[in-house]
């Protein structure tokens, strides 16, 4: 997997808590030397308390030792994982970034977050906890091994030959567990789900009288869910006890293999205390495992998706002969362009010109292309088929950041951050002063309601903040672009969410940030395409009239229809 | 639950038993007896060995059995609670945002039980018992055993929490700023590479990841001494019993045998007290679960509770008067609705239209009574709608709203909320009305395809003439169609217009609507502004008059869509 490679960054980390674990491991057998010497003078020599008291000193000092080799390897480990997880965060982010608007749009883009905050998170407990330990269960159970054969061979024979019971049967049960716990899983979060759709479809529910019968039915689902989440558990419990059983029976084993070979004499007491002490921490390492081998499998699921994420090819080639970008009016040519989301055709062999200073107005059905066209200009998807050149020269040969430089775009659904009010809006020029940020939001009509706030242009807005209405959001869009002042603006239906009161009242400004500026309008409304020097109808991801808007009606086309059809179903009746 | 804490401490009790026994074997063995004196010894041994396992496993399935009822009551307990809340309480939480993070708190509760309650009692089961073994051979030695493990289970836990006492809290922050960064980063991708955003918005999440790594290698910290600690009082508690019992041994009060009995036995105990500063970890995410839910089961629901006749016969008949109706949503907001009145005789139809913040969503939900009107008066029938019982209220009038909510299940299921106990002919009739049906036969699984957020998504248009067949279905004598068409473009629009207009015959209708579409069909039209009635008339009148409905009417003949 390609976690391992990842791990090269931590690969002191994993060394140190390697190493400081199997030094504890160490201090542990000298601590059960120090005991069993202890008790030894103590029963068998009736020594005074003075008699022991540099052993029990020393069995102090060994303690404090493992003490510190303990949370040294705690400390080590969280390094190990803070490495890899910051290197996976910040290459996933820029991975993420460098695939572009087109593949984290839509629903991909819930799942997508949840990769980089929980799936990161996810490995903490992988790197942290199972890692180190399945190299210390190879070690430390070693180390006592070693120790306990030149002492007694007999109890070394009996923990070398029941050591592989535990990871054989942990290997059988992980097998079996693994399937129940996703099986376990994926039932409770059906269930979860299925609350959490009653709660959001609650008002719904209410109107048609079934909210309170809801009581009855959540009940039955949650007890359907813990009678078959029993059975599940109930399979992986028993597991468990068989596990534990080969620890603790093996245990019993060597105590009483050790008490009859005193019996006999063949041992001294001395020692074969020792081996009883010893005898559990052997398991120990094996069995901690087997309780960590979940992270292990959780982590392991969230780095495949992690490195699927990372492994997935961009979309936009930045090529190496960059060229300098052209003066700032502009000639676009698509010709022929071609491009497919998947499956599905968007552009089929659109051609289209975007003269210099001009504003070219996009009308038609919605799905028809549009969209496609102002994405492809931004250079958030490139095109399958044909080319798109600026000046002559293909677009894809200019370095896309600084391009991109040359461009204010409004969406339709502007994205706005967690951030005040001002931050938001001065994204589209981030040296601006407050006083050119209340400009730009005085110009797109955004000036009065940004006051409103409760903090006025400190007032934190996006997820986590203030709630904005549609038409609210797209005026601090407008203001963005209106800060911007590049060459070419791209407005993707930056009106839609407007009522027309308030449309009439930024039109005006509309029209001023347009003003010695190349345009392109994806609109729906016949205002603003009237100004438009020309209008491009597109369908079925082609061009299929263009012309001003008296010259399209007069064609009695696709435009004349479109036209006319908000007015056919005005007159239309109930 | 007291069992399964029982059976938790029997099973540590087992296992310090299993080392005492052998503990005991080879010290007796080491004095060399017949081997008849050891039977018992060793029986011990074996039977503690499978005790162990057994009592694990017992107090796996009690404890889960329990912890899953437990959860089960509490989803009905909070489902009941907020269940009388919806709409008005909830409007102001952030939709499903809070309800998601809802059943994640009531999730997280699922660690309760068996990571925070059981582990102190089961701690507190085991120090008994070794104070009682303890006691019989030496009160001093039983004190100071019970104070190094009061120090492990309660000083250690007690040290942590208070080393981390904002470390939980601050980490939850800044985990939420980093998770906010890469939503921002992720969801508005395309703004930030659109204004070539991408090396501020990198070093953003950097930097606020280098502070969550600071808290992240801090709680490790604490982490390391937490386990430092634990291992340091086992060894400071076993060697304070061979400093106790060294001097009692040589004066023969205990048997020499028995001073590897007590050094085991005494090591053995500390697997109780061990996991108690996980529990505290618990402890603190349980109460924040917790808390949020109380947030919620707390408010107060804006109905109050009152007893309605059993069985309430309709009205004679579906007359609706508002008269002079002020309405506020808090005691300190301008009026959503100021003095507004008018009649809708049964089977005629009003359309009330404004531009967004005009008032018209708020009298559908004082009708519906989702909130209760201050000044004012609204009857349906003759009688005032607080006189009715509000689910049969509710009964009597259908709603078709903008935002149709699709449950995740089949279309089936979600149709026949309209009237649980409708025949399948009597269903598909109600979609073929809604025109429907044609598409649904389409579909894969037909009716039986699931849909939701789970399952196939709809378009607009299908939504809402899913929404109306279950209004056909449920043939409620009043209809309320608020925004049914928004969002939808102009060829969708005709075809769910033509759909309502089935729904419409017979009924009374109102009609809420910014989209000053097909409204010549209205009996009457009123102009809201500001909660306030500014225009009242036919379409042909309010046209005629050239005022506020005129200009809304011109501006939006002018769109394309």
């Amino acid at each position: 997997m390609h976690l391992e490679k990842r791990l090269r960054i931590g690969r002191a980390a994993l060394a140190l808590t390697i190493g400081l674990g199997v030094i504890a491991g160490l201090l542990l057998v000298a601590q059960a030397f120090l005991l069993s010497r202890a008790i030894n003078l103590v029963f068998l020599q009736g020594a005074a308390l003075a008699d022991i008291l540099p052993l029990l000193a020393s069995l102090l000092g060994v303690g404090a030792a493992r003490a510190l080799a303990l949370s040294g390897g705690e400390v080590s480990a969280q390094g190990l994982a803070e490495s890899v997880k910051t290197d996976l965060r910040e290459r996933l982010y820029a991975h993420i970034l460098a695939l572009g608007p087109a593949y984290t749009r839509g629903e991909r883009s819930g799942e997508l977050v949840n990769t980089a905050t929980g799936g990161i998170e996810a490995l903490d407990a992988y790197l942290r906890e199972y890692i180190p330990q399945v190299a210390l269960a190879a070690f430390v159970p070693l180390i006592m091994l070693l120790t306990v054969f030149p002492i007694d061979l007999v109890s070394g024979l009996v923990l070398l030959f029941t050591a592989p019971l535990i990871p054989l049967f942990m290997i059988l049960i992980g097998k079996a567990a693994g399937a129940l716990n996703r099986r376990q899983w994926t039932a409770l979060s059906r269930m979860s789900a299925h609350f959490l759709d009653v709660l959001q479809g609650l008002t719904t529910l209410k109107l048609f009288q079934r909210s309170r019968a809801q009581i009855e039915i959540i009940a039955a689902v949650s007890d359907q869910f813990r009678k078959t989440t029993l059975d599940v558990l109930r399979v992986a419990f028993l597991s468990a006890l068989v596990l534990e059983m080969v620890a603790t029976i093996s245990t019993a084993v060597v105590a009483v293999e050790i008490g009859l070979r005193l019996l006999h004499g063949v041992l001294d007491f001395e020692r074969a205390f020792f081996v009883l002490v010893l005898a559990p921490e052997f398991y120990l390492p094996l069995r901690t495992l087997g309780i960590r081998f979940h992270a292990g499998v959780a982590g392991a699921t969230a780095a495949r998706r992690i490195f699927e994420v990372l492994e997935t090819p961009p979309e936009v080639m930045l090529t190496d002969n960059a060229r300098p970008l052209p003066p700032p009016s502009f000639h676009i040519r698509l010709e022929n362009v071609v491009y497919a989301y998947g499956d599905r055709p968007a552009l089929n062999g659109l051609s289209l010109e975007i003269r210099p200073g001009e504003r070219l107005a996009l009308v038609g059905p919605s799905g028809g292309g549009k969209t496609t066209i102002s994405q492809l200009l931004l250079r958030f998807i490139e095109p399958r088929g044909g080319q798109i050149t600026v000046d002559s020269f293909p677009l894809h040969d200019l370095p896309a950041d600084s391009w991109r430089e040359q461009i204010a775009w409004v969406p339709q659904n502007p994205y706005l951050f967690n951030a005040s009010a001002a931050d938001n809006i001065r994204l589209g020029k981030p040296s601006a002063t407050m006083a050119e940020i209340i400009e730009a939001a005085r110009l797109a009509g955004a000036h009065e309601f940004i006051s409103a706030l409760p903090s006025g242009y400190d007032t934190l807005i996006g997820e986590r903040g203030a709630r904005l209405s549609g038409g609210q959001a797209q005026r601090i869009a407008l203001a963005r672009a209106f800060l911007r002042d590049a060459p070419l603006l791209i407005l993707d239906e930056a009106t839609a969410h407007l009522d027309p009161e308030t449309e009439l009242l930024i039109q005006a400004s509309i029209n001023r940030l347009m003003q010695g500026r190349t345009a392109l309008i994806i609109a729906h409304r016949l205002s603003t395409v009237y100004n438009a020097d020309r209008i491009a109808v597109i369908d079925g991801g082609r061009v299929v009239e263009t012309g001003a808007h008296e010259e399209l009606l007069r064609q009695n086309g696709v435009y004349r229809q479109l036209v006319t059809a908000y007015a056919g179903e005005q007159a239309k009746p109930f | 639950m007291a069992l399964a804490a029982l059976l938790g401490a029997l099973t540590i009790a087992s296992s310090i038993a299993l080392l005492a026994a052998s503990a005991y074997i080879i010290a007796r063995a080491a004095l060399r007896p017949s081997i008849a004196d050891l039977q018992v010894a060793i029986v011990g041994v074996r039977f503690f060995g499978i005790a162990r396992g057994v009592f694990r496993y017992l107090e796996r399935l009690v404890s889960h059995e329990a912890n899953f009822r437990l959860l089960a009551r509490l989803r009905v307990w909070f489902y009941t609670a907020l269940e009388p809340l919806a709409p008005a309480r909830l409007a102001h939480h952030r939709g499903g945002d809070l309800l998601a993070r809802i059943v994640a708190d009531i999730d997280t509760l699922e660690h309760f039980y068996v990571r925070v309650l059981a582990p102190p009692v089961v701690a507190l089961l085991i120090a008994l018992l070794m104070g009682i073994f303890l006691s019989a051979y030496d009160v001093r030695l039983a004190l100071a055993v019970l104070a190094v493990l009061a120090l492990a289970g309660v000083g250690v836990p007690l040290l942590t929490r208070y080393l981390s006492r904002d470390a939980g809290q601050v980490m939850a922050q800044t985990r939420g700023e980093l998770n906010a960064a890469l939503l921002d980063g992720i969801q508005g991708s395309a703004d930030v590479i659109a204004f070539g955003q991408q090396e501020a918005q990198l070093a953003r999440i950097q930097g606020i990841n280098r502070q969550l790594s600071r808290w992240q290698r801090r709680m490790a910290r604490i982490r390391g001494l937490d386990a430092a600690l634990g291992a340091l009082l086992v060894n400071l508690a076993a060697t304070l019993v061979l400093a106790l019992v060294t001097p009692l041994v040589r004066a023969g009060q205990i048997e020499g045998v028995d001073v590897a009995v007590l050094a085991l036995a005494t090591m053995a105990s500390f697997e109780s007290v061990l996991g108690l500063p996980m529990a505290f970890q618990y402890l603190g995410s349980s109460l924040a679960a917790g808390r949020r839910l109380f947030e919620i089961v707390d408010e107060k629901p804006v109905l109050a509770a009152q007893d309605y006749p059993q069985a309430q016969s309709p009205p004679s008949n579906f007359d609706l008067v508002f008269e002079n109706v002020t309405f506020r949503y808090t005691a300190d907001s301008p009026p959503a609705l100021d003095s507004v009145g008018f009649t809708l005789r049964q089977g005629r139809r009003l359309a009330i239209v404004g531009s967004s913040g005009a008032g018209k969503s708020t009298l559908v939900n004082l009708l519906l009574r989702f909130w209760d009107y201050e000044q004012g008066f609204i009857a349906l029938g003759g009688r005032d709608i607080r006189d009715y019982d509000p689910e049969h209220l509710r009964s009597w009038i259908a709603v078709v709203s903008q935002n149709t909510y699709l449950f995740n299940t089949t279309v089936r299921e979600n149709i026949l909320l309209g009237r649980q106990n409708a025949s399948e002919a009597e269903m598909i009739e109600a979609a073929r009305q809604a025109q429907i049906h044609d598409f649904i036969t389409t579909l894969p699984g037909g009716y039986d395809t699931w849909v939701g957020e789970q399952g196939l998504r709809l378009s607009g248009g299908e939504r809402q003439r899913i929404a109306i067949a279950r209004a056909l279905l449920k043939d409620a004598p009043v209809l309320v169609l608020d925004e049914a068409t928004t969002g939808l473009d102009s060829v969708t629009e005709r075809d769910v217009i033509t759909a309502l207009y089935r729904l419409m015959e017979g009924r009374t209708v109102l009609m809420i609507t910014h989209r000053l579409t097909g409204l010549q069909a209205m009996d009457e039209i009123l102009v809201l502004h500001e909660g306030k009635l500014a225009e009242r008339g036919t379409h042909a009148g309010l046209v005629q008059s050239q005022g506020r409905y005129f200009k809304m009417s011109a501006l939006q003949n002018e769109s394309l869509r």
